[in-house]
Parts: structure tokens; C-alpha cells; sequence
């Protein structure tokens, strides 16, 4: 394949507790994704799909096992070292938004160039920056207003734009459409298909049926284990025989 | 991430809770404000003690006489030893470097003029140099001579403040006043002098030393009294080096007296020994007031502390989505570090202010002097970043500790 893998795991396995309380969140995951893939991970409570989502956002160490994020074997990073990759490389998107309500939504964009360790940029140059990534996701004019003034679909958008800000190779969101009603849930996956379109990598963690068949890849969790890996019928790119599950799950059954 | 950005970033979030923080830099505020004032308040103290000190004269040394305690009897013993009224002129004639030599033997007596009787005036028994060596000028007439000491003549120069209780607006000059039973000759009124050192030198009066020892000693101490004298006051020549002034008086009394040096019976301090020594007081009553002014830094100290721990539990979320935006342990423990040194530096600021103001205030209100010490403002300043630093630490690593996953699922 010509097409660079952003994230590549190997058996990944995550314990918690030790001795006969230990409790397996990830029994060993191998996972391929490229770069410009929309995928989904999707599984009941409790598959482990939210511990897989912490450790490729680099915010929790695996058990055991490797994962190379772009190229790089970031399972026995440090705390520090895991903040520069996520600061450099990851774009993050959640369920409740998460913006500062004191800022505005161009200062809560802004946020993650205040921890840029490389090429920081100019006040003036991140205010450009952060007006080029609002506009992206459709809110030129709303830099000035707070978090409470917009709406739900809004504030996602800022968080998307947020995410965008120091061009990540890769997106994760984390059930970006939970608090939203099924027209706003619309616009966000319509925003992703758009950022998809435009070779951008995104992994989207969801329970939701709707929200993953617009995506053109989804995988399936449960007990901590990928249980398929399933190519969407409305997937505009080829299928990957590369990261084709092990075992192949009806989709019906799911 | 620089600096300013840092700065940028606490200065936001202490603005967010403005009451709260002006609450909290509360303690800081009147700890720093207290240190600047006591020392203030100490500074002007000093001031004012060394300046009544010095203006009494400058270049002076004084010699106490210190009776040796002998015998079975435990209380002093007058009659042996001793400062005399001889020592006086041996010290002008034989010692270089001494402009003046003089002696202020105190007599409590009641002093009457026609009708007018005043009770309790305080007659200094003295030498013609002592204006002098006491800066102190005639504004009337004349002080007493060499010739009219020598002699034990009857002539008394009058306190501004007595002359006028006496005599109103009519002249003192060549009339006589009778002072307790011995009729004196007024020969001038000293000028204005006040209040220095706890004394009113306008309600004394003065008369040639030998007049005293004649009629002013009590006749049950006179037998033994002698030409004993108190103290004595010499004026140093300023271009003269005053240890060896004061070595040569020790030299000399020591031979007069037939004592040796490891047991004087008299003792020689300088001005700058008795400003010393009245700063030592001052000093112990300032370190006093400073450590009870510290306990109020730590105090404010404390809440800083004890609301940034209250932030870092609030704002839990805010930090777990720092960190997933890419803020490293570090960074956090920097941002709440600055929050928590902002805080006692505007504490420091304000109360640097409120202590030059109460400063201020206090002098006015109490007609104490207070000298703004800008040591003292540096040193409020400092211990105020310094507990600030201090008492964020806690909270800023404890925030720089929380796992992100944790923080990202606080509600």
C-alpha cells in the first residue's frame, strides 16, 4: 500500500487491578488504519472501545503490545512525551464539547497553539489561524461569541475547529454526536465527511448505527477484543485487505 | 508557551472570580501592610530618638558616675568614689580634642516672685560652656561667667517658660527671685529649646554649679556629697578621633580617682552608644512586631493555598482538557503555580500600598514619626512571592498529577 498507516496496533492489551481481580479491558488488538480513513468504532458498554479510544489518543499507556502512531512506537512514552504527541500530531473531539465557557469560541480555538512546542506562531498569525479553522467548519462570525451563546451543533463545530487548529495527522472524537439531536448529529457527520473528503484521518468512537454507516470503515468492539471490521457499502474509497478482520461478523447481528 | 502567555492565561482565570481572589489575597494584603508599617513605625521611632540625641549637642560624650558596691551594705555607696566637680576642669585643661566639659547637677526646688509661686522647677546646677556644649542659645541677656562661678555668685538664668510664668510680659533681667530660701539675680532667658528627649528645656533654670553645691544639697547628703557630680558632659573637637578622646579620659579619671580600669567608678558612653543602646530596645519590640506580622503572610499564605486547592478540584475537567490538548504535567504545575504567585503578588502590591498609606495615617493620627523604609517594602514583597510560591506548590503539582482520563470524566 502506498498510502502511509497513521495508526498501527500490535496485540494492545490493556489490565486493570492485578493477581485474580484483574479485570482484561483490551484482550489484544490489532488495528491498521491509513491516512484519509473515516472510521467508526462502535460496541455495546463496556467493550473496551473507550479504553482503546484513551490509549490511541495517547492519554493512557497499553498493558501490553505496541502502537506506532504515523510511524512512531509511542507505547512506552512518558507523560511528557505523550503530551508533545498529542499537542503535534492528535486532534481530539467529545461528547459534551468540552470548551473553556470563559473564552470565547475563537480563544477556545486558540487553545491548543498555547501548548505548541514547535513553530509557535505569532498572536496575530494564531488569530488568522484559528479564523481560517471557523470558517472551516462554518462559523465565520461567531468568533466573539461564548459557548453559552451557541448552540449544541455549534459548539461541536468549535470543538471540531479546535481539534483542526495544529492540523493533526489524526482525529479522534468520542461519541461527538452523544448530546445532539439527530438534525445537529446530521451537520457534524456531514462536517467529518467534508474534513474526510479532504484527506483528513478520523476515528470516531460511537454507539450510535446512524452515525457509523456515514463513516466507510467501522469496526466492532466487544469484551475488549475487535470482533469485526467491516467495510461500509457507502464507502467511497477501496477496501484495505491489509486490515481485514480475522473473523468476519454479520452485520445484521450487531 | 512563554511566559507572558502564562501570565496572560492565570491573570484570565483569577478575573473569573474576582471576589474570591480579592478574598483570598486578603490575608497576604494586611500581612505585607503590617510588616511595612511596624517597620515604619520602628524607623521613625529610631529617627526620632537619635535626632533628640544629637540635638543636644553634637560630638558629645558623657561620663556617669558608677559607685562601686562594697561592704555588707548591698546599696550604693556614695561616699567613696565618684565623678567631682575638679574632674570638670582637669578634663578641659589636660584632655586634646575636648572644646567643653560641663556637668548638669540637678537640684528640685520651688522658685517664688512677688505673688508667683511655681512648685517642683527643676534647677540645673552648671558650668558657663554648658549652652554651648548642649546647643543651646541666650535670648536674653546673658548666661553666667567663669568670674561668677569661681565666685558662687547669685545669679540664675531662667527656662523661656518660667520667665514668662514669673514675670509675664514685664522683663526678668536684673530682678531677683527667691529660690527655695536664696535670693537670686535673673541675668537672662534662654531661647526656645521644647521638649527633647522626654525633658522641657524651656522649664528649667540655671545657676553656676557652685552655688548648688553651697545652697542647693541637702544638709543631711552635704556632709559626704562634697563637689560630687552626677555626669559629665564633654563636647568633642569633630575633626578629633573620639576613641582616643574617650581613651584619654579614661586615662585621666582612672589616675584622679586611683582606680584601675577593669573597676572604674565612673562610666564613659558616646551618643552613638546611648542611640545604640535605645535601638536595641526599639529592635527587640520591632523583631516582636514583625514575627506577629509573619504569622499573617503565612496565615494568608494558607488560604492561598487553601482556595487553589479549591480551583484545582473545580476545574478538574479544565485540566484534564489542557492535557489533551497537549499540556504537559509540567505546564499544568506552572499555570497553577503562577495563579497561586499572581495571587500574592497583587496581595503584595495592595497591601505594599495600604502599608505606605497606613503609614501615612499613623503618623498623622498619632503624631508619631514613621519613616518609610524601602528595604522593608523589598522585604514585605518578597516573602509575599515566597509564600506564594510556597503554598501553591501543593496545589499546582496536585494538578499537574491528575491522570487526564480521570480529569476528562469529572463532573
Amino acid at each position: 500500500m502506498d498510502t502511509p498507516l497513521i495508526i498501527q496496533t500490535v496485540s494492545l492489551k490493556k489490565f486493570y487491578g492485578a493477581g485474580e481481580t484483574r479485570v482484561i479491558a483490551l484482550a489484544g488488538i490489532d488495528l491498521e488504519i491509513r491516512q484519509g480513513e473515516l472510521v467508526a468504532v462502535m460496541g455495546p458498554s463496556g467493550s473496551g472501545k473507550s479504553t482503546l479510544l484513551n490509549i490511541l489518543a495517547c492519554l493512557d499507556h497499553p498493558s501490553e503490545g505496541r502502537y506506532f502512531l504515523n510511524g512512531t512506537d509511542v507505547s512506552s512514552f512518558n507523560r511528557t512525551e505523550l503530551a508533545f504527541i498529542r499537542s503535534s500530531k492528535l486532534g481530539m473531539v467529545f461528547q459534551s464539547y468540552n470548551l473553556l465557557p470563559r473564552l470565547t469560541a475563537l480563544e477556545n480555538v486558540m487553545l491548543p497553539l498555547f501548548y505548541r512546542r514547535q513553530n509557535h506562531l505569532t498572536s496575530a498569525e494564531s488569530r488568522e489561524r484559528a479564523l481560517a479553522a471557523l470558517e472551516k467548519v462554518g462559523l465565520s462570525g461567531r468568533d466573539h461569541h461564548y459557548p453559552n451563546q451557541l448552540s449544541g451543533g455549534q459548539q461541536q463545530r468549535v470543538a471540531i475547529a479546535r481539534a483542526l487548529i495544529n492540523d493533526p495527522v489524526l482525529i479522534l472524537a468520542d461519541e461527538p454526536t452523544g448530546n445532539l439531536d439527530s438534525h445537529a448529529s446530521a451537520e457534524i457527520m456531514e462536517l467529518f465527511q467534508q474534513l474526510h473528503e479532504q484527506g483528513r484521518t478520523i476515528l470516531v468512537v460511537t454507539h450510535e448505527r446512524e452515525v457509523a454507516d456515514q463513516t466507510e470503515r467501522i469496526l466492532t468492539m466487544r469484551d475488549g477484543a475487535l470482533v469485526s471490521d467491516h467495510s461500509n457499502g457507502s464507502s467511497k474509497k477501496p477496501d484495505h485487505p491489509a486490515s481485514q478482520p480475522a473473523v468476519e461478523v454479520p452485520h445484521e447481528l450487531l | 508557551m512563554n511566559f507572558f502567555e502564562i501570565f496572560k492565561e492565570s491573570w484570565r482565570s483569577l478575573k473569573a472570580n474576582k471576589l474570591r481572589s480579592l478574598l483570598t489575597t486578603l490575608g497576604v494584603i494586611i500581612g505585607v501592610a503590617a510588616v511595612i508599617v511596624m517597620i515604619a513605625i520602628s524607623a521613625g521611632t529610631e529617627a526620632t530618638i537619635a535626632e533628640s540625641i544629637y540635638s543636644l549637642g553634637s560630638n558629645l560624650v558623657f561620663i556617669t558616675s558608677s559607685f562601686s558596691r562594697v561592704g555588707p551594705n548591698q546599696g550604693p555607696q556614695p561616699q567613696q568614689g565618684g565623678l567631682v566637680y575638679d574632674d570638670v576642669t582637669a578634663i578641659r585643661e589636660k584632655v586634646k580634642g575636648v572644646t567643653g566639659a560641663t556637668v548638669d547637677q540637678q537640684a528640685s526646688v520651688t522658685v517664688r516672685y512677688n505673688s508667683t509661686t511655681l512648685d517642683g522647677v527643676t534647677l540645673i546646677g552648671t558650668t558657663p560652656d554648658y549652652p554651648t556644649v548642649r546647643g543651646l542659645e541666650v535670648a536674653s541677656g546673658r548666661y553666667f561667667n567663669e568670674t561668677e562661678l569661681e565666685r558662687t555668685q547669685k545669679v540664675v538664668v531662667l527656662g523661656k517658660t518660667i520667665a514668662q510664668n514669673l514675670f509675664g510680659e514685664s522683663d526678668p533681667i536684673g530682678q531677683s527671685i527667691m529660690v527655695n530660701k536664696t535670693r537670686l539675680t535673673v541675668i537672662g532667658v534662654m531661647a526656645e529649646k521644647g521638649l527633647v528627649g522626654g525633658t522641657d528645656f524651656d522649664q528649667l533654670i540655671y545657676t553656676p554649679i557652685k552655688v548648688v553645691f553651697q545652697k542647693f544639697t541637702p544638709s543631711q547628703f552635704a556632709r559626704f556629697m562634697g563637689n560630687r557630680v552626677r555626669q559629665i558632659t564633654v563636647s568633642v573637637d569633630p575633626n578629633a578621633n573620639l576613641d582616643e578622646v574617650v581613651q584619654q579620659i579614661n586615662l585621666l579619671l582612672a589616675t584622679r580617682h586611683g582606680v584601675t580600669l577593669d573597676s572604674p567608678d565612673f562610666s564613659i558612653r558616646t551618643q552613638a552608644d546611648i542611640v545604640k543602646a535605645r535601638e536595641e530596645t526599639t529592635q527587640t519590640f520591632r523583631n516582636l512586631l514583625i514575627w506577629v506580622a509573619s504569622v499573617s503572610l503565612i496565615v494568608g499564605g494558607i488560604g492561598i493555598m487553601n482556595i487553589m486547592l479549591v480551583s484545582v478540584s473545580e476545574r478538574t475537567r479544565e485540566i484534564g482538557l489542557r492535557q489533551a490538548l497537549g499540556a504537559t504535567p509540567l505546564d499544568i504545575h506552572l499555570q497553577f503555580l503562577t495563579e497561586a504567585l499572581m495571587l500574592s503578588l497583587v496581595g503584595g502590591v495592595i497591601g505594599m500600598l495600604a502599608g505606605i498609606g497606613g503609614s501615612f495615617l499613623f503618623s498623622k493620627l498619632s503624631e508619631m514619626r514613621t519613616v518609610i523604609v524601602p528595604s522593608a517594602i523589598g522585604l514585605a514583597f518578597g516573602s509575599a512571592a515566597l509564600v506564594g510560591i510556597f503554598f501553591g506548590f501543593i496545589p499546582a503539582r496536585r494538578a499537574a498529577m491528575l491522570d487526564p482520563i480521570v480529569a476528562l470524566r469529572h463532573e
